[in-house]
């Protein structure tokens, strides 16, 4: 199909919650018919591992996030904890303890895990393509990474980005 | 309103209804009805546009309480 739109992503992040952008634009182009591609660059690369356990949040510097938690009666859920930039600093594993809230919270609202959507855009057929540069300036290896993914560079990523109809740095 | 196969979309949330709405109708011939139940508020729009752009037909899209009901007519 010749007149088939074109989306193009360019992930860069590796948070959880950068994870979602990528994977949610993505899955739902290709549902909506779109050939789509994302490359992978710099710390996006963790989105693509096979053991997706490394992406986590932090609420540290990042004023936008609420903290509340997901448990227990709805005063106590409506709170939002406002902590101070320093005390979260020196707390030992404070981004795992957030990082554990905001999967409860993702569970809890019915959203999809990164994984899942993951796998969503695998199955559609959405393409993947690692940045091999990073791949090696981070000591990573072929075999951290899910298959079916290609290894390419900048040149690779305009061959397509070149003809979309979207493009996206994520 | 008849339809040919069912859909339950319910706490489901953006964008999973329209992956697995995507996902339901590969299954179905042209022609063929699909009902989809689901509880995002989002959906509403959503499904529309997604009628829009895949060509699909939204017969009716309709809200009761907390609850969302679609019919998709496939292409």
């Amino acid at each position: 199909m010749d007149d088939q739109k074109k989306l193009a992503i360019i992930a860069t992040k590796g948070t959880l919650d950068w994870a979602y952008p990528p994977f949610i634009l993505a899955s739902t182009a290709a549902a909506l018919g779109y050939e789509t591609q994302i490359f992978f660059t710099f710390y996006g690369l963790q989105m693509l591992r096979k053991d997706l356990s490394g992406l986590k949040v932090s609420p540290l510097g990042n004023p936008g996030m609420p903290m509340k938690m997901p448990f227990g009666p709805k005063w106590f859920k409506d709170i939002n904890w406002n902590i101070p930039n320093a005390v979260q600093s020196i707390v030992p594993f404070y981004e795992n303890v957030a990082t554990s809230l905001m999967k409860m919270t993702i569970a809890n609202n019915g959203v999809a895990t990164i994984p899942e959507l993951r796998e969503l855009c695998q199955e559609a057929e959405v393409k993947f393509i690692a940045c091999q540069m990073t791949v090696e300036l981070f000591g990573f290896e072929h075999n951290d990474f899910i298959d079916g993914v290609e290894y390419g560079g900048a040149a690779t990523f305009f061959e397509f980005a070149g003809e979309s109809d979207i493009c996206l740095f994520i | 309103m008849n339809f040919d196969k069912e859909l339950d979309a319910r706490g489901l949330n953006c964008p999973l209804p329209i992956l697995r709405t995507k996902k339901t109708l590969n299954d179905l011939t042209s022609g063929q009805v699909l009902k989809v139940i689901a509880t995002d508020p989002g959906s509403v729009k959503d499904f529309a546009a997604f009628a829009k752009q895949t060509g699909n037909e939204l017969l009716s899209s309709a809200e009761a309480g907390s609850e969302y009901t679609f019919f998709i007519k496939k292409k």
